[in-house]
């Protein structure tokens, strides 16, 4: 047979017409378009039951309660938990997004112990051992007061161990970051008597005039302050807000009044003076006033007139003298500190004085105004047993009052001062003013123990690292904060199995504890830190483990409070900006992004619009009557005593002008492509200013200049 | 005649004489054409046909064979074991646990080998067993087993799943090697022919059926949420 062309053709039509019409052809489009629709790289969920675990967030001191919904054993979904007396089932971004910092990429995943620059991992048996080495021989130096610790809050179980810990060693070095927490109590203190904290019932004033509270950004417990606001108009209450910036608090409030930063305690003073002036206070409450009254009247008469107070905050005097009386006669005012989300620096005089206009218009322990209350007292300690060594040191007196003075004096001794410090849950090289200066510290002290649960900017300068569980894997008491009205103690509980070989740090503290022997270890008579957690919460333990919370008091508090003005009738000098540049730049907090201990999360960076940051630059916000010469969405660069950035400008009315506006919680150096090496750190270009009268770090900003770039 | 015409004819009378000439010889050219393109129409059709599901698919054996008959017998019906859950939600194949409701320690309760493989490396070690699920839909796919088997649609599990509960071995499981899916979703019939209502679970047949019961064929959200 001779093959030609047409059998060619036909061999060839015929083979084409065989395939074509078997199902080859139909059945490979199906499988392609399944194929398309379910990319075998996607990862597909497990399928299980659905379950949920009644825990709390602690990613901020909001302390919400939260629902965690899991496929079997595995954590999926945070929501909030309905009925919850914080929360009531509403929950943040970051809450939401929880479950990313337990596969975060930072995260440690085993002890680590510091050989040279680098990291080796260690087992926990060895690094319990080689801290428990040092710390001895500290010790036998006979200078346990060498030992300093640095938290995040005074309260909770956790902190408690810690404390516990600095005590029957021999050291009276404790101290905790700044937060919101800390200067209600710092500010109660001053005003009302020591134990004593302040909490503002948002929910039922009905003129709540802020001094830069960021009420929707972060400010206190967050999602209860939403709730709380969105109420606002159907209650018909009014919110002002004082800061020098158009923030969303200020967009949604009946009224903004830009003030000049850093005065703003010049302007609260200013309608205290109003107040008084004018007879507008409730003079049921000026009896309660037991110290300084009269001296701050005169000190007010004389520095803060209206034409003085609108010449130091730029606010006019018939504005200050509406504010003031619109104040003094609603039915339920509330006056609200705490610049941004209220961690930030902060000045005593400014505290004392907006809280002074609660006190003056009587709406301590009253509905819709300020409650003070005594601090939440529900751990039951069992006594310490202290050697001679013990008593002796943690008699002595601390280096600083506060974090910021800690660091100052470490840094300018000469001495070692200290020469153990353990830092759980605070990244004071990322959060507190001048890093640079922080680092420097760090670098002073020759023994450093992190308690992470990641190697963030801190932990990186430890020497050995005892990581931590993250929230979902560990039980702990976490009271309530941020001047939420209700005391109610949340438990935290695990979630899931730890993913990496951590523990709890209640737990690390306790193993430390027992390594060290003799009267330390019989302090901590507790196997496990889940034992003395039931333990010292036994009053309330019941609740907690049940309902996942405990109510210490849900009303508010009765009794009259003294109220004492000595600090402000001092007349304690007013902050100034450092540096001799013309403009100012201040901080702006932002609700998507966290700059506390915990960075935000993959989640919380990609939510920030662009106008925050851009790509990996970060935007400053400047008023187009200061952005001469500058290109909106150009670059420039930002110059300040300490140091100079590239940024990106936009150029808008919103801020006051001669003022510049960073986001803070942005900038990390840490190994964590998702968060880091974006922006900058704000705390890398500001420097810190020690109130001279209270020894708080309260630099409200730093004097700038910006240029093209 | 013009001049054009006669030259058109003398064309038309050359192109017959060619023809002509060469008539045998094309037909048997052209027979010869036609006869490949219908054998390589056939070869190439019944090889795309046969050849095709043996390449588009691989066989993987079950972690070790399961007697269903065995199982109904000494359990009860389908939803002993495949039951839905208090949420309302499928539970699907079972997992260990609900196998350690009837052997809740190592001793086996027979004397197969399976069971022994069953002991030895899943139950003593605690391990969950991989079995392969026939019946396995795309991820894309929502089907709530609740809605279908309820009072009110009262289907039955053989509708869908046929006699899988009346057999006493697990056949190879057919993994399509495009979409990772079973083979059962096309069915076994290379063409997607069907005789019994279980022998396909396309999202034809869901709609096919859907129209026959409800009157509509439903929605894409319905299913793909």
């Amino acid at each position: 047979m001779k093959v030609d062309r047409r059998s060619f053709l036909g061999l060839g039509l015929g083979a084409a017409a065989g395939v074509a019409v078997s199902p080859v052809g139909l059945k490979l489009t199906d499988d392609s378009s399944i194929w398309t629709q379910n990319w075998p790289w996607t990862p597909v969920p497990v399928d299980g039951k659905v379950n949920y675990e009644k825990s709390v967030c602690s990613l901020c001191p909001g302390s919400c309660g939260i629902s965690v919904r899991k496929i079997d054993n595995r954590p999926v979904k945070i929501e909030g938990l309905a009925d919850h007396p914080v929360n009531n089932g509403g929950a943040c971004l970051h809450g939401i997004a929880g479950l990313q910092y337990l596969y975060d990429p930072a995260r440690i995943k085993t002890p680590l112990k510091k050989n040279g620059d680098k990291f080796e991992k260690i087992s926990w048996n060895d690094a319990i051992e080689l801290v428990a080495e040092k710390l001895s021989s500290l010790r036998e130096k006979g200078s346990p007061e060498k030992l300093a610790c640095i938290t995040d809050k005074e309260q909770g179980s956790v902190s408690g161990l810690f404390k516990r810990l600095l005590k029957t060693f021999g050291s009276p070095e404790f101290y905790t970051m700044p937060s919101l927490e800390s200067y209600l109590e710092i500010t109660a203190s001053t005003l009302h008597g020591k134990g004593k904290t302040i909490a503002f019932d948002l929910e039922n004033a009905s003129f709540v005039l802020s001094f830069g509270a960021g009420i929707i950004e972060g400010w206190g417990s967050p999602v209860s302050c939403f709730k709380a606001n969105a109420s606002r108009k159907t209650r018909h209450a009014k919110l002002y807000q004082i800061e020098p910036r158009l923030s969303n608090t200020a967009a949604n409030a009946d009224r903004w009044i830009p003030v000049k930063p850093g005065t703003e305690a010049d302007l609260a003073l200013g309608i205290a003076a109003v107040i008084l002036k004018n007879n507008l206070f409730d003079s049921n409450a000026t009896s309660n006033f037991k110290g300084g009254l009269n001296k701050l009247a005169a000190v007010l008469q004389k520095d803060y007139s209206l034409a003085k107070t609108a010449e130091i905050t730029g606010v006019k005097s018939d504005d200050i003298k509406k504010i003031a009386t619109l104040f003094a006669k609603a039915e339920m005012p509330v006056a609200v500190f705490g610049k941004g989300r209220g961690d930030g620096a902060q000045s005593l005089k400014e505290l004392a004085a907006v809280h002074t206009l609660n006190c003056l218009v009587g709406n301590i322990n009253k509905k819709g105004g300020a409650f003070v209350k005594p601090d939440n007292q529900y751990l039951e300690f069992p006594d310490v047993s202290m050697d001679s060594i013990a008593k002796t040191g943690s008699g002595k007196n601390k280096t600083g009052k506060y974090v910021n003075q800690f660091f100052e004096k470490v840094n300018k001794s000469s001495q070692s001062l200290v020469e153990a410090l353990f830092i759980y849950n605070a990244n004071p090289c990322y959060t507190l003013h001048d890093t640079k200066k922080i680092k420097q510290a760090l670098g002073k002290i020759p023994f450093i123990v992190s308690f992470s649960s990641f190697l963030d900017e801190t932990a990186m300068e430890a020497d050995v690292i005892l990581p931590s569980h993250t929230f979902m894997e560990r039980f702990e008491d976490v009271p309530s904060n941020g001047g939420v009205t209700k005391s109610v103690v949340g438990l935290t509980r695990p979630v899931t199995k730890p993913v990496f070989n951590t523990k709890n740090p209640g737990d690390s503290v306790i193993l430390i504890a027992k390594a060290l022997k003799g009267n330390i270890a019989r302090s901590f008579p507790w196997t496990t830190y889940d034992k003395c957690l039931e333990s010292v919460t036994s009053r309330i333990w019941n609740s907690l483990s049940k309902k996942g919370f405990a109510v210490l008091s849900n009303g508010m508090p009765e009794d009259s409070q003294p109220v004492d003005v000595s600090f402000l009738a001092e007349n304690p000098a007013s902050i100034k900006a450092q540096g001799g540049y013309d403009l100012t730049l201040i901080p702006i907090d932002n609700m998507r992004l966290m700059s506390a201990a915990t960075a935000s999360s993959p989640f919380a960076v990609k939510t920030v619009s662009d106008s925050v940051i851009k790509g990996k630059d970060i935007v400053v916000e400047i008023n187009p009557l200061t952005a001469r010469g500058l290109k909106n969405r150009g670059f420039a660069v930002l110059t300040t005593p300490m140091g100079k950035a590239r940024v990106k400008v936009n150029i808008n009315e919103g801020m006051m002008p001669g003022v510049i506006g960073m986001v803070t919680g942005l900038g990390h150096t840490f190994d964590n492509k998702y968060v880091s090496n974006k922006g900058v750190n704000i705390n890398d270009l500001i420097g810190q200013v020690i109130e001279p009268d209270s020894g708080l770090d309260a630099a409200f900003g730093i004097k700038a200049s910006i240029s093209r770039a | 005649m013009s001049e054009m015409e006669n030259k058109a004819g003398n064309a038309s009378k050359r192109s017959a004489r060619r023809k002509g000439a060469g008539d045998k010889k094309d037909d048997k050219g052209l027979s010869q054409g036609i006869i490949l393109f219908v054998v390589a129409f056939v070869v190439f059709f019944a090889g795309s046909s046969l050849l095709f599901p043996k390449l588009l698919y691989s066989k993987k054996d079950q972690p070790f064979n399961f007697d269903h008959k065995l199982h109904t017998y000494e359990a009860g019906d389908c939803d002993s074991c495949h039951f839905l859950r208090e949420d309302g939600s499928y539970s699907g194949i079972p997992k260990l646990k609900t196998c350690m409701e009837c052997h809740p320690d190592t001793a086996p309760l027979g004397v197969t080998e399976d069971e022994a493989v069953f002991v030895e490396e899943y139950l003593s070690k605690k391990r969950e067993i991989p079995w392969f699920v026939y019946a396995r839909q795309p991820d894309c796919v929502f089907f709530s087993h609740a809605a279908h088997t309820d009072a009110a649609t009262g289907m039955d599990c053989i509708d869908c799943h046929g006699y899988i509960g009346e057999s006493t071995s697990l056949r190879p499981y057919e993994e399509n090697r495009i979409t990772g899916y079973s083979r059962d979703i096309w069915g076994q019939n290379i063409f997607g022919i069907k005789k019994n209502s279980w022998d396909r679970m396309k999202m034809d047949d869901c709609a096919k059926c859907h129209k026959e019961e409800t009157g509509h064929q439903g929605y894409c959200f319905q299913c793909h949420k």
